[in-house]
């Protein structure tokens, strides 16, 4: 179903309207396929607001080579049928980008459906440009020349993870919990082989595959956690198992570090709340005390999303479209291919460093940052008076790891 | 092994007791109006909200109380002005009539309050620790959750099997016309019976909201434990939801703990399953990690073997 939310968070519907008719034609668009309605809609609405956002100022400076963005959402309740279902529909619109974030299982569905149908419709090349889902295999063994990653993948994270552990001596024994899925088994196996190249001196004492959004009652899992004697978990948890993780830690009194993919994810401070300070890290591309000043897209961000829970969460999706107006200046042309062409090897400055695409597997290179929840960082997240500081940061090309990705490029 | 032990059963009965919270109103609806009332998780989750909304005006304790109320209120109403005109179309109508007012309680709260869960956290005034087991802090939350659903208990009970009420309540499950007949108004039962049941869940949400998480999913999440819970402790029957939510409250803690799977069993037993055979990723599943679909396995085995419930009165 195409859904036009965006339009309603410009405020001025009837404005935008008009806008959207006086050009037509003179159009590029991209098709947001991310979940808007059910458990996981809080997610897919959040990226959405950041998607039609960076789009926007892209538009009010003149386009992409003077066309006009504009986006296309469908719901695809996360959900891979759902979601072939509208990329077929999004192509027969005239979408010539698919972005994507929220879920592997599906992004690895989109990716395939995108091979096929570019193999099939020469000179109708659609590229898909994926935001969040972090399964190595879509640049490494599924990799291919129409699908590009802007968000680091489980072992980059892993690793950036690995460069703050190594010096600090007060991790002795770590704990793995993760979802019993492919993305949870990707993370513990990624803490295996990063644990036993940069800390082979740490034991793992303890492992946990558990249903995916199924446990509302984490204590037992805790208790465990605490009979193990660990002194940090690492979870790739995100969502309710993320929460209602951290939460039963604090009422069974568990003393651990607590290394996250998603603990910072919008929503989580809320409701972790105190319990986290000084023991909840993520690793992320960005928050809010990147630097000692917020950044400009921050601000205009903060002016047009006024809601509590409106956050800059994704600066991935900044760099996405940074990329994208790039690309389009350097190909001088809006043509897929060209863009894609653009992209490879493409490097720009943002202000937290220098990000790169790689071209051998289409992995952003971006700086990542591993950052603590503290009570006293200058910049609060959602109004919780918490903010998260940064322990590590990790220059975009420290970043790079060796990939197994045989590129088929159009010839 | 000794503290795993004591820790599963307290994290167990805690589990188990929360679960009849929310449970025991859904099966005393049940036994009186033979509706499956698939918004009762929803009022669950008015409950949360409510109390979190009024804590924040007024304070916990008056929450406490006046969250459950309104609760009440909306469950009257719901009876009053819904049910009873659906109750004409039998008991399909009624069923589907529930089951879509779970979803717009769901849009509402979203409309209210918004997609991402709330600040709701343990209330200043309760959270300490009420003792210490093996070096470890116990919240007092818990213990009051503990303290709450079993004086909930005891209350059904009583009023139910030593009341005058809970006798008229019972001898309307079976035969409301008759006691229709002997001059009780019946249709004021069911509103009286449908209020207490969604104060019940609005008491459990009160609690349930900051031991979980208070979030527009929260109905969703817990919907289905909840009837299994009732199924299996047999509808209609208080104190077999008592047992059956005891139970799964248990299963699911303990088999956490267990990190053995049937390979290991094999293994002692001295029979080899080789790594490429057939059903290896099956037996390989440790018990921990399929300890949330126990309920479930539960469920379709009490259906199979006693259909009624441990308790029921009359098969499902």
């Amino acid at each position: 179903m195409r859904v036009w939310l965006h339009r309603i968070g410009t405020g001025g519907l009837a404005v935008a309207l008009l806008a959207f008719a006086g050009l037509a034609g003179a159009q590029f668009k991209m098709a947001y396929i991310d979940p808007l309605s059910g458990g996981a809609a809080s997610a897919g609405v959040n990226s959405q607001k950041h998607v039609v956002f960076f789009a926007d100022r892209i538009n009010a400076a003149g386009g992409l080579n003077g066309e006009k963005i504009e986006i296309l959402s469908y719901d695809n309740k996360v959900s891979p049928q759902e979601s072939l279902i509208a990329l077929k529909k999004a192509i027969d619109e005239g979408a010539r980008i698919i972005v994507q974030g929220n879920g592997s299982s599906v992004a690895l569905a989109i990716t395939d459906a995108v091979l096929k149908h570019n193999e099939r419709n020469p000179g109708k090349e659609v590229l898909f440009f994926n935001y969040a889902a972090i399964d190595p295999a879509l640049t490494n063994d599924k990799c291919n020349f129409w699908h590009f990653r802007f968000d680091a993948d489980v072992d980059m994270k892993m690793a950036a993870f690995g460069d703050a552990m190594v010096n600090d001596k007060s991790i002795r024994k770590v704990y793995l919990i993760n979802q019993d899925y492919s993305f949870g088994k990707a993370v513990a196996a990624a803490a295996h082989k990063m644990l036993a190249q940069k800390r082979p001196d740490v034991q793992i004492v303890g492992e946990e595959l558990h249903p995916l959004q199924k446990v509302q009652d984490f204590s037992p899992y805790v208790a465990k956690i605490k009979a193990s004697g660990a002194d940090t978990v690492i979870t790739g948890n995100w969502s309710n198992d993320m929460l209602l993780l951290v939460k039963a830690g604090k009422d069974a009194d568990l003393k651990v570090k607590w290394f996250t993919y998603y603990g910072g994810g919008l929503g989580s401070v809320p409701a972790i709340g105190r319990d986290g300070v000084g023991t909840l890290k993520q690793v992320t591309e960005h928050h809010k005390n990147v630097l000692p000043t917020l950044l400009p897209e921050e601000e205009a961000f903060h002016k047009r999303y006024t809601d509590k829970s409106d956050e800059l969460y994704y600066w991935r999706i900044r760099n996405m479209f940074a990329m994208l107006d790039a690309a389009a200046k350097k190909a001088k042309s809006n043509d897929p291919i060209k863009l894609a062409r653009a992209l490879e090897g493409l490097q720009l400055d943002t202000p937290l460093g220098p990000m790169q695409m790689r071209a051998d597997n289409h992995q952003l290179l971006q700086p990542l940052f591993v950052s603590t929840l503290s009570d006293k960082a200058r910049f609060d997240v959602e109004h919780t008076g918490l903010g998260f500081v940064t322990d590590e940061k990790i220059d975009a090309a420290k970043t790079a790891l060796p990939t197994t990705c045989k590129m088929q490029r159009p010839s | 092994m000794k503290e795993i032990v004591a820790f599963s059963l307290l994290n167990g009965a805690v589990y188990g007791l929360l679960l009849f919270m929310l449970s025991s109103g859904l099966t005393l609806i049940f036994s009186l109006m033979g509706v499956l009332n698939f918004a009762h998780a929803s009022v669950f989750m008015l409950g949360a909200y409510f109390s979190w909304q009024i804590s924040r005006w007024v304070g916990f304790w008056p929450a406490l109380v006046v969250a459950p109320l309104l609760c009440a209120m909306v469950g009257a109403a719901i009876e009053r002005f819904g049910l009873r005109r659906v109750h004409r179309q039998g008991h399909v109508a009624e069923i589907l009539f529930t089951f879509g007012l779970a979803y717009v309680i769901g849009e509402l709260v979203i409309m209210a309050w918004g997609r991402n869960p709330i600040e709701n956290h343990v209330p200043a005034v309760i959270d300490f620790a009420a003792f210490r087991v093996f070096g470890t802090s116990y919240p007092f939350y818990k213990v009051l959750m503990m303290g709450i659903s079993v004086a909930m208990f005891a209350f059904l009970y009583v009023a139910f099997k030593r009341t005058r009420l809970g006798l008229i309540i019972q001898a309307a499950l079976t035969h409301p016309q008759m006691v229709g007949a002997l001059g009780h108004d019946v249709p004021r039962l069911f509103v009286l019976v449908f209020a207490i049941g969604s104060a019940l869940a609005g008491l459990a949400g009160v609690i349930g909201g900051f031991a979980l998480l208070t979030e527009p999913n929260m109905a969703a999440n817990l919907g289905p434990i909840v009837f299994v819970v009732v199924v299996v402790g047999g509808l209609g029957s208080i104190p077999g939801a008592f047992v059956a939510s005891m139970l799964i409250g248990l299963l699911q803690t303990f088999a956490v703990a267990i990190d053995y799977s049937w390979l290991d069993l094999f293994r002692a037993l001295g029979w080899k399953v080789a790594p490429g055979s057939m059903l290896r990723e099956v037996w390989s599943v440790k018990l921990s990690q399929a300890a949330p679909i126990l309920p479930y396995v539960l469920l379709v085995l009490m259906l199979i073997v006693r259909p009624r419930g441990f308790m029921g009165t009359r098969e499902t």
